[in-house]
């Protein structure tokens, strides 16, 4: 009789485990923790799952429990399609994918279509897949890579004394060789033929961890200022290099993918006065504060090293849990609060975020990001972008409030490039008008 | 011309940058005919050691001398684990071998220091000689030429202890064949740990190097990349040779991303050496001054 008792007792417990793991909602980490660029890919997830631990500590999205399964890419396309294929129908089900890797991204882009899943790519990525009519699936939340170099321009017109004291002006270019480093040209281009500045564009080589004649080219040229569209070492490389051949690091000015602690430290004392774009404004906030008592203390961080809460890579992985919980919560207002979501439930979610200063001050986040307001024809939500500059120590913000390029422009480009993408693939674009 | 000569020199300075990772492969490959794949880890390995010693409070006059043992005892264990159950393999064994020891490297890096990017001051400061900026408008930086110096006093300390001593004369019988050489008494396995540890030495002055140029990165394994080209020009078995291959690799890259680069959308300082390589492989097989292999068919 004790035995039998034992079965039942055993079986109520699993019975239980299995109805308590049914409302959980499974997020892949489609991570690099090892290889070339393991500091991004650390401080990033380990923001993402320090937010979603927090969230979890908190008893989940209207007590739906987030769980995630990480799998290494080492940053590479071909691993990390091998991860989401292993993991999409893991959990019950992928809700959302955030590769933090263009090469991933685009090597999942027609997958994620296929398979109904949304994936978001904060911050790099396609820009014009902010055209939700063409790519249902894909979500550059908050500020696509052109808008950012609208942003750029527009914040090197203020120093100037207003955009057109940019006409006669030489800007350089300096970009990785690789289609990140020349997504930004279009944009550029368009402002070099409407303001009338000269935009030099340099190519580095991958890695660029040497750019000496790059530099010399640039001595040459005697450039206003220098846009560094960099990754990885060749960040550092090319601080290093100013400061090799004089060239003040004040008067350049980096994407955001060259604006984090991992960019400037290598440099040491040549990366003083340097700035950069980014879509965060540095700095503390509760939200971070919070992750610090609940999660920290709790002894389930994810960082080993406490010091890198709150660093850019990990303030940027919180701001994307931030986004992806709040896609979440919006799909269950229309579909059943408290019910794990499909991921075509979480698509709508990221369809119908309205992330306002509201929300974020209730989120403990007000200022960390802007507000990010998304539809069926805008999956990029906001386009604004802060200019922050490092002081050898930390990075300051030096733009008090959000700026914007020329939106119109950009949205006109996005637009025209998701229609050559759709005719080149046979998309039928969505009629937002009967999107519900 | 002032920009041209400015290119160059910047060039030449660069090459002598490429030398220092070339060296420890030709040591490797002139003592034991292998091709330590490893090299670029090594230097990886040695830089993150220094900065992690240095970064947990111990002066740079100590964490140097430190990361030394680290790379001799590195190198004693690859001898022991790596290549004495290989002894007498072929070749190709061995390479694959050593590809294997590169992943084992650079996990077990920064499985102890982590992965986060950290920088390395040697104390030399990295900007234009003011004076020769003013009186000729030529940028050359104090950092480079100094690393150039360090060079030339290595590549000489080398040559000296790879002709005039006793163990360079065994390390040379050794290279030339492994069996012959264990038949006159020359313990192999004794040649082949020191040579390691040297080659962990040229590894830590190279990481070094690197480490304060660009930072400690990962990314320090892909100098190794800008190594390759040298050592197929200089030949694998020449210390001088790795010094002229760097000079004309570093010279002739630069020339031609600055000349050559705008005529094909620049961007070509990475396959550029490469090609150069190429060409010259088809004209000298054995490199500059590589020993010429003639055998009877």
């Amino acid at each position: 009789m004790k035995y039998i008792t034992r079965i039942f007792l055993a079986a109520a417990v699993a019975t239980v485990t299995w109805s308590a793991s049914a409302q959980e909602q499974f997020i892949p980490a489609i991570d690099y923790r090892v290889g070339p660029y393991a500091a991004g890919g650390s401080g990033f997830f380990g923001g993402a799952i320090d937010y979603m631990s927090l969230v979890n500590a908190k008893g989940g999205i209207n007590g739906v429990k987030l769980v995630w399964e990480e799998c290494e890419t080492e940053y590479n396309a071909t691993r990390g399609v091998e991860c989401y294929e292993r993991l999409k129908k893991s959990h019950g089900g992928a809700s959302l994918v955030e590769p933090l890797s263009t090469g991933i991204a685009y090597g999942l882009l027609d997958r994620v279509a296929q398979d109904k899943i949304p994936m978001t790519t904060l911050g790099y990525g396609r820009s014009d897949a902010a055209d939700g009519r063409v790519f249902p699936y894909v979500f550059p939340l908050i500020t696509s890579y052109w808008n950012q170099a609208a942003g750029m321009i527009k914040y090197l017109g203020d120093k100037a004394g207003g955009l057109d004291k940019l006409k006669g002006k030489k800007i350089v270019h300096l970009y990785h060789d690789s289609a990140f480093g020349k997504e930004p040209i279009p944009v550029f281009e368009a402002y070099a033929k409407q303001l009338g500045f000269e935009l030099i564009k340099i190519p580095v080589a991958h890695p660029g961890n040497e750019q000496q004649s790059q530099w010399l080219q640039i001595r040459q040229a005697k450039p206003d200022y220098v846009i560094l569209w960099g990754w990885g070492v060749m960040n550092a490389t090319a601080l290093k290099s100013a400061q090799r051949n004089g060239y003040p690091r004040e008067k350049m000015l980096g994407v955001w993918w060259a604006g984090s602690e991992e960019d400037v430290i290598p440099a040491g004392a040549a990366a003083k006065g340097y700035s950069s774009m980014t879509f965060n404004t540095p700095g503390n906030y509760p939200v971070l504060d919070e992750i610090k008592k609940k999660v920290y203390a709790a002894g389930k961080g994810n960082l080993e090293d406490k010091g890198r809460i709150g660093s850019v890579y990990h303030m940027r992985g919180v701001t994307a849990a931030i986004l992806w919980v709040e896609a979440i919560r919006k799909a269950q207002e229309k579909y059943g609060k408290g019910k794990v979501m499909t991921a075509e439930q979480v698509r709508w979610g990221f369809e119908n975020l309205n992330v306002d200063e509201a929300s974020l001050k209730a989120l403990g986040a007000f200022g960390m990001l802007p507000p990010v307001k998304t539809s069926c024809l805008d999956h990029e939500g906001s386009g604004a972008v802060k200019v922050q500059r490092w002081d050898g120590k930390s990075w300051k913000a030096i733009t008090p409030n959000w700026v914007t390029g020329d939106k119109a422009m950009i949205r006109k480009m996005q637009e025209e490039g998701a229609a050559k993408y759709a005719a080149e693939k046979k998309i039928k674009p969505r009629d937002c008008s009967k999107e519900g | 011309m002032q920009f041209f000569f400015e290119v160059l020199i910047a060039g030449l300075l660069s090459g002598v940058m490429y030398a220092l990772v070339a060296l420890g492969y030709v040591l490797i490959y002139k003592a034991s005919g292998v091709f330590n794949f490893a090299q670029g880890a090594m230097v990886f390995f040695a830089a993150l050691t220094t900065a992690g010693l240095v970064d947990s409070g111990l002066s740079l006059w100590l964490a140097v001398p430190l990361t030394m043992v680290a790379m001799v005892v590195l190198g004693l264990l690859t001898e022991k684990f790596v290549l004495r159950p290989l002894v007498a393999q072929h070749e190709i064994t061995l390479f694959m071998a050593t590809i294997g020891l590169t992943f084992f490297i650079e996990g077990l890096a920064q499985a102890i220091w982590g992965a986060n990017v950290r920088a390395l001051d040697l104390g030399i400061e990295d900007v234009p000689l003011e004076w020769l900026l003013e009186s000729a408008n030529i940028a050359v930086s104090q950092f480079d030429l100094i690393a150039s110096g360090i060079a030339a006093v290595l590549v000489t300390l080398l040559a000296i202890f790879f002709s005039k001593t006793k163990i360079g004369r065994a390390l040379r019988a050794v290279a030339d064949d492994h069996q012959a050489a264990l038949s006159i008494g020359i313990p192999l396995q004794h040649i082949w740990g020191i040579v390691w540890a040297v080659a962990g030495f040229v590894a830590l002055v190279a990481g070094l190097l690197w480490g304060a140029r660009n930072g400690v990165q990962f990314a320090l394994t892909f100098v190794a990349l800008k190594a390759l080209p040298v050592l197929i020009l200089g030949g694998f078995t020449s210390v001088p040779g790795a010094i002229v291959g760097g000079l004309i690799i570093g010279a002739s890259e630069k020339l031609a991303e600055v000349y050559l680069g705008p005529y094909v959308g620049g961007g070509i300082e990475g396959w550029f050496p490469y090609v150069l390589a190429l060409l010259f492989l088809v004209v000298r097989p054995e490199g500059l001054f590589g020993e010429r292999i003639i055998r009877r068919i």
